[in-house]
């Protein structure tokens, strides 16, 4: 489905990808773990074409990614930060991204009513508690029906039903064969649903493979163990 | 895209126009005080409401670049969002009180109109300018300074340093470097084409030849409208190249 | 006895002769075919009677009392030969002629019309087309001029004339002439006691109206428009000039109204406007300016050299780019009871007059005279904040240049006539 090609980017002076490779097959969930600053996001936002890469190729379905926009149609994205413009209503919103994908089909009724969201649907934005705006945002990405959703550390903020309704949501969208990119620092809500892990470190794939194959590269017996033991043995 | 501070805007320039009306009581003078409001005033809401419009909407922004939409068309639908609305504030919020004062029975109507047709091109070119600002300075307050720089720069400084290099090289034939000096800042330029209709009298003591023929004819002000319209193309080309390199 | 009544036959004869007198025709038909054949044969006080018609005539010269009308537009065509018509006698009448086609050369000066040191004549109705110069009066006086229509082709000064010249004249009346396209619209040179009055003189190559060394003269009511120079008065004194329109007098050397070396004169209810320059004033004295309007030139009133003891009082000065420009520190003359459009004081007491004085002349006025292409930083807001700071304290400007009681009002000058 994705296909990464030596990925560079750098910031002014600041390497942050050094030569990605990744092939990402369709299906499934992937979690792209690392430490701060190892390169998730940009890596994310690469494909989102938000960030410009340096050199390197990357295509989705394959289609080259660069110079394009209509790709993101089969792409429901998560951002980590959502701030919305505080002026709109829920409601409206929600309509505008409507509106902006008009000849996919959006299911946002049913999203609201999963995350409890009616009471909010007529307030502004900027009244909204951040686990609120982070339910609003969930339902945003979750309402079209696209071949591939990339979720930027979905869980923040939110309450224990919520965080329970969205792993739920998850899977069931897995069900349906989608391709599920995630990031996240909740390494038990990763080890429930991820079947293949992306490990990034320096910029660099450390590892490609399930939790099981961590483990025993890892020679420990839990997943938040061998990632402890990952950034220790680089950092130490 | 709608937000309060347009119709604050709009309020400031109904307010204006009806206080400079109470005040001069007379359509000439008021057009007259008007230009300078327009001259310097303009370019400054402009370049601050760009700003601030750019990184208020940042994340807004990024949630819009995620969704199967053309970047440039995010962007410049932004700019022409925050550059057209505050021209509409401008020409409907002066406008209006000119109109009931019966501007369209007096002489002025022409200066008046050629005021606002300046005012909405000030207006383009500096929330042009300033998302350029915005869109180079990840940092705010960063982004801020050099837009107040810009302005402070465009709207006094430069008119400085083009008097008193007039001055320092007076022994020269100035007038096509005085002239080439206006076209480089949209302030200046708007400036020269009001002077065209409100002072042309005064414009046409000058003996230089390329003076006699910019102001004496209709080259002047069609020279200067199609500045004014470069001043807003390159600009916008500029925040288009950029918008297509950057990093989000 | 009988020698008396001798007499009184003679004088009744000279009488009814003088009133009633012949009555030439000059037309194809006519027992004249040409008004030089009627001038001929006619004697004192005949008139002649000019139908409809070309004639193709020049150096037609009046030596005699004549009276010669023109019916229907008759075309007098000097096909360019020279000076058309030429009178040397009192009391002759010239009205309702067209005359076309004036001679040109640099040597000699043709007139449509010309009259030499004669007395009491009449120049009405004519249409000059066509001409080098127009009305030329020699030494003549008593006479009048009045409503002919002057439309010349003027391209070059040194190859075009005058509209009406007056030289070694006294007491002539010129009254409601239109005067296009020539060198001067009028020229006065060695001329005193001359009423100018309803004249429109517009486009003219030089000026309007032109004074050069000629004194006690008025000129009224007159529209000055579009001249190459406004009008221009030079080395006389004792002039008037009122209710006169200054109007769209533009370019670089251009002015509504040039006073230079002018003594003890009024200029008063006049109204200058649009013109690069609204009054020029060099070496004058004496001169009041009260109850005129001076709108939207680019400099209301530009005062070179010594100027003394002139007052500007109850004037407007509305929408001037520059309002009095000077080009000395030193000041002699009074600005007094003006209304200022450019002023931005404040009248606590409310008496109409504003509480601080007003300081017309500005330093930029001083930057643009010193480097005149700085004009293109007019209304700039860096020009304004120099322009305050020397407002506030006068380093350049004359400290005694101002308007101590700066009205808050525009004067209506009617109120004042």
């Amino acid at each position: 489905m994705i296909i990464i090609d030596k990925l560079y980017k750098k910031f002014d002076k600041n390497e942050v990808l050094k030569g990605i490779n990744l092939e990402i097959k369709s299906g499934g969930i992937i979690a792209v773990l690392g430490p701060n600053g190892s390169g998730k996001t940009t890596l994310i936002k690469s494909i989102l074409g938000m960030v410009i890469p340096n050199s390197g190729s990357i295509a989705l379905n394959g289609m080259p990614v660069k110079n394009n926009w209509k790709y993101r149609n089969d792409i429901d994205y998560l951002p980590q930060i959502a701030n919305f413009p505080g002026n709109l209503k829920v409601k409206e919103l929600i309509n505008m991204i409507k509106d902006l994908r008009t000849e996919k089909k959006a299911d946002d009724q049913h999203l609201i009513e999963l995350f409890k969201l009616e009471p909010f649907l007529d307030k502004k934005l900027s009244n909204l508690s951040g686990g609120t705006k982070q339910k609003v945002n969930l339902v945003l990405t979750f309402m079209f029906d696209s071949p591939l959703v990339i979720l930027d550390e979905p869980t923040s903020g939110l309450d224990p039903i919520s965080h329970l309704r969205l792993k739920e949501l998850i899977k069931v969208e897995k069900e349906k064969g989608k391709t599920i990119l995630i990031t996240s620092h909740i390494m038990s809500f990763v080890e429930e649903i991820a079947d293949e892990i992306v490990f990034l470190l320096e910029g660099k794939i450390y590892f490609k493979g399930s939790i099981d194959q961590l483990k025993i590269k890892t020679l420990q017996p839990d997943f938040e163990h061998a990632i402890a033991s990952i950034l220790t043995s680089n950092y130490a | 895209m709608r937000s309060r501070w347009s119709y604050v805007y709009f309020l400031f320039y109904l307010l204006l126009g009806t206080v400079l009306l109470f005040l001069n009581n007379d359509l000439s003078k008021a057009v007259i005080t008007l230009m300078n409001v327009i001259i310097i005033l303009v370019p400054l809401i402009g370049t601050i409401f760009g700003v601030m419009y750019y990184y208020s909407s940042r994340e807004f922004t990024e949630l819009l670049l995620a969704q199967p939409v053309k970047r440039s068309s995010i962007f410049l639908g932004q700019y022409f969002g925050v550059a057209l609305s505050l021209s509409m504030s401008l020409i409907i919020g002066l406008g209006l009180p000119f109109v009931f004062y019966g501007i369209f029975k007096s002489g002025a109507i022409w200066d008046f109109s050629l005021l606002l047709i300046t005012g909405t091109f000030l207006t383009l070119i500096f929330t042009a300018l300033a998302f350029i600002i915005a869109l180079a300075n990840e940092n705010k307050i960063k982004g801020f300074g050099y837009a107040i720089l810009l302005w402070l720069f465009m709207a006094v400084i430069y008119d400085g340093l083009f008097l008193m290099s007039l001055i320092y090289f007076e022994n020269y034939p100035l007038d096509k470097f005085s002239l080439i000096a206006t076209m480089l800042n949209p302030v200046d330029l708007s400036r020269v084409l009001i002077l065209l209709k409100l002072d042309i009298s005064a414009l046409l003591g000058y003996t230089g030849a390329v003076f006699q023929k910019f102001f004496g004819t209709n080259l002047g002000l069609v020279i200067s409208t199609v500045m004014l319209a470069l001043w807003v193309a390159i600009p916008i080309g500029i925040i288009y190249k950029m918008v297509k390199r950057k990093d989000f | 006895m009988k020698y008396f009544s001798y007499i009184s036959i003679i004088l009744m004869l000279l009488i009814s002769n003088s009133i009633f007198g012949n009555v030439l025709k000059v037309c194809k038909s006519c027992a004249y075919k040409s008004l030089t054949e009627a001038v001929k044969n006619a004697v004192d006080f005949d008139t002649i009677l000019v139908k409809k018609g070309t004639y193709y005539e020049f150096n037609i010269e009046i030596t005699k009392a004549l009276t010669i009308i023109g019916q229907n537009n008759p075309v007098i065509d000097g096909q360019n030969k020279g000076e058309i018509i030429t009178i040397q006698a009192n009391n002759v009448t010239i009205d309702g002629l067209t005359i076309v086609n004036v001679g040109t050369s640099y040597t000699t000066d043709y007139a449509a019309v010309r009259v030499v040191k004669s007395e009491n004549f009449l120049l009405q109705n004519l249409k000059l087309e066509r001409l080098f110069f127009g009305i030329y009066l020699e030494k003549s006086k008593n006479g009048k001029v009045l409503n002919n229509t002057i439309v010349g082709d003027a391209v070059h000064e040194y190859s075009s004339g005058n509209g009406i010249q007056l030289w070694y004249c006294r007491n002539i009346e010129v009254r409601g002439n239109k005067i296009k396209k020539v060198r001067d619209g009028i020229y006065l040179e060695f001329s005193d006691d001359i009423t100018i009055s309803e004249n429109n003189s517009s486009e003219n190559l030089r000026y309007g109206l032109h004074f050069m060394f000629s004194n006690n003269d008025t000129y009224i009511n007159n529209t000055f428009e579009n001249n190459g120079a406004g009008v221009a008065v030079m080395f006389s004194k004792f002039i008037i000039m009122k209710n006169n329109t200054f109007k769209k007098n533009w370019g670089s050397a251009s002015f509504g109204l040039l006073l230079k070396e002018i003594n003890d004169s009024e200029i008063t209810h006049n109204t200058f406007e649009e013109n690069t320059v609204g009054i020029n004033v060099e070496g004058s004295n004496r001169v009041n300016y009260t109850h005129n309007d001076f709108k939207n030139n680019g400099w209301a009133v530009k005062v070179r050299g010594a100027c003394y003891f002139n007052v500007f009082e109850k004037n407007n000065f509305l929408y001037n780019s520059f309002d009095v420009s000077y080009n000395s520190r030193l000041n002699d003359n009074k600005f007094d009871q003006n209304y200022w459009s450019n002023y931005t004081g404040y009248d606590l007491d409310k008496n109409g007059i504003g509480d601080i004085p007003y300081r017309p002349v500005k330093l930029f006025s001083y930057i643009v005279n010193r480097t005149p292409e700085t004009i293109i930083l007019l209304r700039s807001l860096f020009i304004d904040i120099i322009d305050f700071s020397e407002k506030v304290s006068p380093v350049f400007t004359p400290d005694n240049l101002l308007d101590e009681n700066p009205l808050l009002k525009p004067i209506r000058h009617d109120n004042y006539r």
